[in-house]
């Protein structure tokens, strides 16, 4: 789907979602971050999340490649109105993401893929290196435009290529950092909505996952007739 | 200096099933037992309560109920010439940690093995004679037999309430059940339990096959039960969240369940949690154990002098720590002697998706760890091992443990990784597809074993166990034959589509995937002091107050989930500790 198929409502969405994190307005490069990032509260959106783990140019990044890889559509809600930006804000925060239950010690050597990453960044480090990263290589490619100035061909180009291992980064295994960044894409989509993504249980509704119910006794021996009831979350919500 | 604290008749290192076991066993023998548990305490309420449990983030992604990698992991090589390097994040197994530990996360197949997988060696011989066996393969007989585990197969059954059909009770046939399985003593504690979609088309496509499908012995109960011990199970209600979970409803046997609300409560067993065990101290020729080293829940490093240690840790760790405290000579593969590492196993699984049209009501949420549909003619004496090109054999199983969107949804081929056509894709399969698994034996080899690495340290200081694993020729030609099988029986059910991932020549143990948990051998239990670290009653050769029950135990794996054979000899050697160590401290086998 292209940008101008949009919604204007969904276009709006997708634009309050750039704006300065708290804290890091010195830091932002330039004085056109700051005039297209500054979010003003709507209707739709009358408190948008700000992040404070990524800086305002992660950020960008976070929500259009989100955008790109769970888009909005017919099959159902996409990543970015199901508030998976936020999750990735707030996960990273996480001890699971400085590497909390990984093993963190070295000698770190190169290995074959079978072994699994053998670097020492932690999963948040993984992901703020590959995004800098892959800005770096659009900036180069595109006459210093990065990832989230690019139209939807072009972002969508860029992720593939990474996915496929093309670009060729010398910073880090772009392969490795689309993995992990689609595994917490893929994370903040499905988990329950107290994580801050799966608004209203957008995605459990899509497939038909009926969440947290966890009693399904009187259905399993049930062939013809589709699973009736909708989802529940951890906080006893229905969707 | 270590606190040293008062000298007890037996520490147990680890709060598993086989400490669990050992306890009671040994508590009601009398004795004053000490358990320590590197994790923390767990039970139902309040640490598997809904619905804090049914939380896939924290389950499957944060691993909450599993071992952290951090602080104690292994490295892995693939062969005895190369570098190990670290397991750093959960992939191919997923060892558990906390009371309970993999016995409050596993899923609850609860099978036996077949009387000839004790034999595998001489049967092999036996029936293709010496030539047939490959050269490094390095595999033995048991030293004990289905018929001497038979009581304890059953006991432990009876424990857990397993639901199942016997085959043979008796030596008599009985329908319904596995018609090849070793001869039970009585029927299984309760009845199979109700069969999902994938389990009910399975015995329809095996029949067609001319296999002969039976229910997987789950423990998971079919119905309100009260164990031997009288601990109350409740009827499993097919929550979905049964492997990497403990369990909400009381159904899933587990320790938690099935033993430790007696041990709780009894004078002579005290638990400590957050209680890291470091070695095993032994006396100064190395001949005697006088009891642990550990470190408590501060950090404070405590001595625990006892007269009987009993390794109840993880597999690998049990092997580890007789590493780490000298017991016995480790493996050396280039002169193929030493005992501590030899013979580590794994097992040879992999998978069948079928993905159907949207009036096929599979419901993979809806799901049960061990219930399931499963067959024997591809294992044991019905497999023509020489037609089939490799020793060994397995089994072709549906599961449907539970899924959760967290967890993964497999897609149908040709669907993408992300983008509105991967939305389809995982919109259409759903609900709307399940898979079939092979679960193959796997077997030992003279550079397959395990040490202690040369460079990694773990977070106490301590060298890191190294897993020097591959497959062989064997295992890949027997994963290839089984998917085989399993894909001619899957097409029978007409699926829009299929992926089936069998290993291919040359392919090398990928840690990144999950496999299975079921990691085997490295202190395993034999005849022959110079082949094997354990006697046959899991009794170190070397130090006889050291016992080591556990998978550790398996010369090589044979096709079955090891949990049932796990907890029979672990209650094999509770009554050998019992009616014969205990009366005459000292070795119970002679070599």
């Amino acid at each position: 789907m292209s940008e101008d198929q949009q919604s204007p409502s969904r276009r709006r969405l997708i634009k309050n979602l750039f704006f300065v994190p708290i804290g890091v307005a010195s830091a932002a490069a330039s004085v056109q971050v700051l005039q297209t990032a500054v979010a003003k509260p709507d209707d739709a959106n009358p408190n948008p999340y700000r992040p404070s783990f990524f800086n305002a140019d992660e950020w960008r990044f976070i929500v259009s490649a989100c955008d790109r890889l769970i888009p909005h559509d017919d099959h159902g809600p996409g990543a970015v109105e199901l508030g998976v930006p936020e999750f990735l804000d707030r996960h990273m925060q996480t001890p699971y993401a400085s590497g909390d239950i990984w093993y963190m010690q070295g000698p770190f050597v190169e290995a074959a893929p079978e072994f699994g990453y053998q670097g020492r960044l932690a999963l948040r480090d993984i992901l703020r290196l590959g995004i800098k990263a892959i800005d770096a290589y659009c900036a180069r490619q595109f006459a210093g435009k990065k990832f989230s100035d690019l139209d939807v061909t072009q972002q969508e180009t860029i992720l593939k290529a990474a996915e496929s291992g093309r670009l060729k980064l010398d910073e880090i295994s772009e392969k490795m950092f689309f993995n992990q960044f689609l595994g917490e894409v893929r994370n903040g989509y499905f988990s329950d909505p107290k994580y801050g993504g799966n608004k209203g249980m957008g995605s459990w509704k899509m497939i038909g996952y009926p969440g947290m119910r966890g009693d399904y006794i009187d259905w399993v021996e049930v062939r013809d007739k589709p699973y009736p009831i909708g989802p529940v979350d951890l906080a006893g919500r229905r969707g | 200096m270590a606190i040293v604290k008062d000298k007890v008749d037996a520490v147990i290192v680890g709060m598993g099933w086989t400490g669990a076991i050992m306890a009671k066993e040994l508590t009601d023998a009398g004795l004053h037992v000490v358990v320590l548990e590197r994790g923390p305490d767990r039970d139902t309420q309040p640490d598997f309560s809904y619905p804090r449990v049914v939380d896939e983030l924290e389950g499957s992604i944060h691993r909450k109920y599993l071992q952290s990698l951090s602080k104690e992991t292994v490295t892995i090589r693939h062969g005895v010439n190369d570098t190990a390097v670290p397991y750093r994040q959960m992939g191919s197994f997923k060892p558990g940690t906390g009371v309970g530990g993999a016995g409050s996360h596993w899923s609850g197949c609860h099978f036996r093995a077949l009387p000839e997988d004790f034999l595998i060696r001489s049967n092999m011989e036996q029936r293709y004679g010496k030539k047939f066996i490959p050269e490094g393969m390095t595999i033995q007989d048991f030293p004990v037999t289905y018929e001497e585990l038979e009581p304890h197969f059953d006991h432990f059954e009876y424990v857990c309430g397993t639901s199942g059909k016997a085959g043979v009770i008796n030596g008599q046939q009985s329908e319904g059940g596995n018609p090849f399985e070793g001869s039970r003593s009585r029927e299984f504690p309760l009845a199979p339990n109700p069969n999902y979609l994938g389990a009910e088309l399975f015995y329809k496509a095996a029949r067609e096959q001319g296999y002969h499908p039976y229910p997987i012995p789950a423990s998971n109960a079919s119905a309100p039960y009260v164990n031997p011990y009288g601990c109350q199970m409740g009827p499993c209600n097919f929550c979905g969240f049964c492997s990497d979970y403990g369990c909400l409803n009381y159904s899933k046997a587990s320790p938690n369940v099935c033993i430790m609300p007696v041990l709780r409560q009894r004078k002579g067993f005290e638990l400590r949690t957050l209680s890291q065990v470091l070695k095993v101290n032994l006396d100064s020729d190395k001949k005697r154990a006088t009891g642990v080293t550990y470190l408590d829940a501060h950090g404070h490093e405590c001595e625990q002098p006892a007269d009987l240690v009993v390794l109840c840790a993880f597999s690998l760790f049990n092997v580890h720590l007789m590493l780490l405290s000298g017991i016995g000579t480790p493996y050396d593969p280039v002169s193929k002697s030493g005992t501590i590492g030899r013979n580590y196993s794994y097992q040879n699984l992999n998978r069948v998706s079928m993905f159907f049209d949207d009036t096929v009501q599979a419901n993979g949420f809806i799901g049960i760890g061990g219930g399931g549909t499963v067959f024997d003619d591809l294992n044991g004496n019905q497999l023509d091992n020489a037609k089939a090109g490799f020793v060994g054999g397995g089994v072709i199983w549906a599961r449907q443990p539970g899924n959760g969107p967290v967890r993964g949804i497999a897609t149908a081929p040709g669907v993408p990784n992300w983008g509105s056509d991967w939305k389809k894709g995982i919109k259409e399969a759903f609900r709307h597809s399940f898979y079939y698994e092979v679960q193959g034996s796997c077997m030992a080899y003279d550079d397959a074993y395990l040490s202690l690495d040369p460079t990694y340290k773990d977070g106490y200081g301590r060298p890191l166990l190294q897993m020097t694993f591959d497959w062989h020729g064997n295992e890949i030609k027997g994963s290839q034959f089984l998917v085989g099988k399993a894909i001619e029986m899957c097409k029978s059910l007409s699926p829009l589509s299929m992926k089936g991932d069998a290993k291919k020549d040359g392919e090398h143990y990928n840690v990144t995937q999950y496999q299975s948990t079921h990691t085997c051998g490295g202190a395993i239990m034999g005849n022959d002091p110079t082949t094997s670290a354990l006697n046959r009653y899991l009794q170190s050769w070397d130090v006889p107050n050291v016992f080591a029950p556990g998978a550790n135990a398996f010369p090589q794996n044979n096709g079955y989930n090891p949990t049932g054979m796990v907890g029979a000899l672990t209650y094999w050697t509770a009554k050998a500790i019992r009616e014969m160590y205990l009366k005459n401290p000292g070795p119970l086998v002679h070599a």
